[in-house]
């Protein structure tokens, strides 16, 4: 039998149908057994009804992407296989549940097994087992022991009551058995995992986890899609170590409580999506002129406006950057993984903390939602640095008769900042134009002196941030022929189609952007003084990323007296991430009509 | 113990002569003096409009915020650091219109901090305009026929909505405000002292001499029971909230903090965040 180092699986029905937790219970076997998954869910903004699935890839090597290629679909209803059927590759298996006579699409190259899943479940004692049965068939189809399936369904039921435990154990046997009886002999089964023990997450899970880890002991958040799973994370984590989450409002309450906590002194986060960051904006820019800590993070989806609140998007590029009213400084995160999330996550409260300013995170859907493999968080690696605060010694020995010079002009912007309950440290934290002191102040001089100081405060290089990772990662040759750049989650696809580039003989590069403000600039150029061709590929309709490098790395490389190479646009903004052969596609079009022009 | 001086600045006001937020800051600053807070225990979160300036004037830490968002913003101060006193104060505009939806959930919410309105029923900083505690027919620069709209009654709203602690103040009456006050700072859970503060400028009906000529002292009145719900809204019904005094104290509702699952007595500001290594260990087991 032929093995097989990647294979495809996925569930679908209705929502309400326990879609989720079964992709979310072959996705925990698989990391149980050592294989590296990559999940990916298609849902709809309602609870019950609509179709919905969930695709995990499956395999011995890291995975980041998902494709448009299928092995196994599991089907419980026909909407089902019309929507999902054309994913299916020959030698595929589509194992449908036959109480509703499933119908398989003319020129679908699949086999379909029509299994009595909802009746076998009744026999077992229950329809609403139907989902496990198909798990025994899976188990079955893809090589993988039932034995793993056994443990998972016995630790997750098992804890109502043994009798159910026992139960789902019985309908994984009826599904294997069946499957064992009635199926083909399988052609090909995954090679075995290597049972190292990983993790699986999400990135939301990956703020919440690198959150509490910096210290942060105060969350408050608006409940909005993909963003609710970081309060919630919270929620179960920081009670445990005296930490407070408050379900806010709305997102102005969300906001202006963090920075009333971040005021005080304490390590404070807010977590929403597009709707929620603009109506952040006005409280975004207080706490950039009266100079407060306060990190939010931005799980991007399908916008403007309700847009497409449970699709992928990455199209609040320009809202991060440019967003509030005003010159400010900014610092906009961007990590590209789960592991990724949970350090620049922590990074960003000590930025926030060095810089006395928001710091942003965004992640996008597919980042946030999306359950990866990662193979461990090391906390050993994060360091809590408070930036300029003062002893109580220090602020009496700075203190004036006139009040405490809080924003005091310094070299570096960075000015010191004591903290209510400090004696002698009183002053007016305001957004008003204000002196040294915080004391409102319209005087041209003094207006020119504060501006510049809260705009020199973030280094123009992201180098100087001192991040956990480099803020520009490079994979490929010297000098590509074409250069793949993006951001976010869009690190796997572009990786893998990086890939199959190389593969068709072509010196492909990726360059993926790990920090939108302060933007990598001289790293971009430098990379792409050595590149023919430039693609960046990004979630949105505007090309928001590519815009800010065709206008900075291209001025900066100008400057230098470099060449600017062909730089392209690579847009896709219909709600989902992109396949690695689209834009391996793209790549392929640019450099043939490059020689051919 | 902290002297009334302690709590002044040297900055030269910009509230009109004889305006009512004169008294609130003394009353203020009274019940700092009476309570003997030490002016660096002591954070304000003012919002925009004139009152909103109270933390110019007064020394101690102050966060003047954006305009309606004092009580989100006072909020979290507080659930940070327990052991300060945190004051959120502003206007009727900032409070009851664009603050309006942050009111109703602080009031249910119940987080033990204080919110004093300084309530002069016209918009003064943007120049006369009407406010959501203007009457029926006030005629303002927005209102020129006079005001259609219907007001609002904060104090009634905010027995309904769930307050614990409701107080209604006149800024001309130092000793009884400042009394008050020092009550709302120590309820323990939220407390809003609504404030009667003439503007001298825009507001030529709701002035020192009517006020004093409409308000009932409640406190003066020994039939009356600050405790009965019931009867605090009959009150007010029956009066239209002309009332000055302690209108309605909850008995015994547990705030906020008492209520959070592991809230500690350390303030979270004053807390070890690093976390255990053990710990971290523990959390990552639920992701296998």
């Amino acid at each position: 039998m032929r093995e097989r180092r990647l294979a495809s699986w996925k569930i679908g029905g209705e929502q309400g149908q326990g879609i989720d937790s079964t992709g979310e219970l072959l996705a925990i076997v698989c990391n149980r057994l050592g294989y590296y998954i990559y999940g990916y869910r298609q849902f709809s903004s309602r609870i019950k009804g609509g179709h919905s699935n969930y695709k995990i890839m499956i395999g011995t090597e890291p995975v980041a992407s998902t494709s448009s290629e299928l092995d196994v679909l599991v089907a419980i209803d026909q909407e089902t296989i019309d929507r999902n059927h054309k994913e299916l590759v020959e030698g595929g298996f589509l194992v449908a549940d036959a109480h509703f006579e499933p119908v398989l699409p003319e020129g679908c190259p699949a086999q379909l097994l029509s299994v009595p899943l909802t009746q076998m479940a009744q026999e077992v004692g229950s329809p609403l087992m139907r989902n496990v049965v198909s798990l025994g068939v899976s188990a079955y189809i893809l090589g993988l022991p039932l034995d793993a399936f056994k443990d998972v369904v016995l630790q997750r039921f098992g804890k109502k009551s043994p009798e159910v435990g026992q139960q789902n154990v019985a309908a994984l046997e009826k599904g294997y058995a069946y499957a064992q009886e009635h199926l083909p002999e399988p052609t090909w089964k995954l090679a075995a995992g290597d049972g190292k023990s990983r993790l699986i997450m999400m990135g939301n899970d990956a703020v919440a986890l690198g959150a509490a880890a910096a210290g942060c002991r105060f969350c408050a958040a608006y409940p909005i899609t993909p963003a609710s799973e970081v309060m919630e994370s919270l929620m179960s984590i920081l009670p445990r170590y005296g930490g407070v989450v408050v379900q806010a409002e709305d997102e102005i309450s969300a906001i202006t409580a963090c920075i009333g906590a971040g005021f005080a002194g304490a390590r404070a986060i807010t977590a929403t999506s597009g709707p929620g960051i603009s109506l952040m904006q006005e409280a975004i820019g207080l706490a950039h002129v009266a100079e407060i800590p306060v990190v939010i993070v931005d799980t991007q989806r399908g916008g403007p406006s309700t847009g497409m609140p449970t699709k992928h998007e990455q199209s609040d590029v320009w809202a991060l950057l440019y967003g509030s009213h005003g010159d400010t400084p900014r610092i906009v995160l961007a990590p590209s993984t789960v592991e990724e999330t949970f350090y620049l996550t922590a990074d960003a409260f000590n930025l926030a903390d060095k810089y006395q300013c928001p710091v942003f995170v965004a992640t996008d859907l597919s980042l946030a939602l999306n359950k990866q493999t990662v193979e461990d968080l090391d906390i050993t690696r994060i360091k809590i640095d408070r930036g300029h605060l003062l002893t109580d010694e220090e602020i009496a020995a700075q203190a004036e008769p006139d009040g405490f010079r809080r924003y005091r002009v310094t070299e570096s912007g960075i000015s010191p900042r004591p903290l209510p309950g400090q004696p002698k440290g009183q002053y007016l934290a305001t957004g008003v134009e204000h002196n040294e002191f915080g004391k409102v102040s319209e005087d041209p001089r003094n207006r020119v002196a504060m501006m510049d100081k809260r705009l020199r405060k973030v280094p123009a290089d992201p180098a100087a941030l001192d991040l956990s990772l480099e803020p520009l990662a490079y994979t490929g040759p010297e000098s590509p022929d074409i250069l793949l750049v993006g951001f976010g989650s869009s690190v796997g696809p572009i990786g893998d189609a990086r890939k199959l580039l190389e593969a068709e003989g072509l010196r492909a590069g990726h360059a993926h952007v790990k920090v939108l403000a302060p933007l990598p600039v001289n790293q971009l150029a430098e990379l792409f003084a050595r590149a023919k061709h430039v693609i960046v590929a990004e979630n949105n309709a505007h090309g928001q990323l590519f815009a800010l490098i065709e206008h900075r790395v291209g001025k900066a490389m100008r400057e230098q007296g470099l060449t600017v190479p062909q730089l392209h646009s690579l847009r896709k903004y219909d709600g989902n991430p992109f396949l690695p052969k689209e834009i391996a596609a793209a790549a392929k079009e640019v450099t043939s009509y490059a020689q051919a022009g | 113990m902290p002297k009334l001086a302690d709590f002044k600045t040297n900055e030269k006001s910009w509230w009109c002569p004889g305006c009512g937020d004169f008294g609130v800051l003394a009353s203020l600053q009274k019940a700092l003096v009476d309570l003997g807070v030490e002016p660096h225990d002591v954070a304000i979160v003012a919002g925009i409009g004139c009152s909103g300036k109270i933390g110019n004037y007064i020394n101690c830490y102050n966060f003047h915020v954006v305009h309606g968002r004092t009580l989100p913003t006072a909020m979290g101060l507080k659930l940070v650091n327990r052991d300060l006193t945190v004051i959120a104060a502003g206007g009727d505009g900032d409070g009851y219109a664009i603050g309006g939806g942050h009111f109703l959930h602080a009031l249910r919410r119940n987080v033990d901090m204080t919110y004093i309105v300084m309530d002069n029923q016209i918009y003064g900083l943007t120049k006369g305009q009407t406010s959501p505690t203007s009457k029926t027919g006030f005629k303002t620069r927005s209102t020129p026929e006079g005001n259609i709209e219907r007001p609002i009654r904060p104090l009634q709203l905010a027995i309904a909505a769930g307050a614990t602690f409701v107080a209604a103040g006149f800024s001309s009456d130092v000793k009884q405000l400042s009394s008050l006050i020092a009550q709302a700072i120590q309820h323990k859970g939220f407390a809003l002292v609504n404030v009667y503060s003439p503007c001298v400028t825009f507001n030529k009906v709701n002035t020192y001499d009517w006020y004093k000529e409409v308000l009932i002292n409640l406190d003066e009145d020994e039939s009356y029971d600050p405790t009965d719900r019931g009867a605090a809204l009959q009150k007010l019904i029956e009066t239209d909230e002309r009332v000055r005094g302690l209108v309605y104290k909850a008995p015994d509702q547990p705030s906020f903090q008492e209520l959070f699952p592991g809230y500690r007595e350390e303030p979270i500001v004053h807390q070890d965040w690093t976390m255990p290594q053990e710990d971290f260990a523990e959390l990552l087991e639920q992701f296998r």
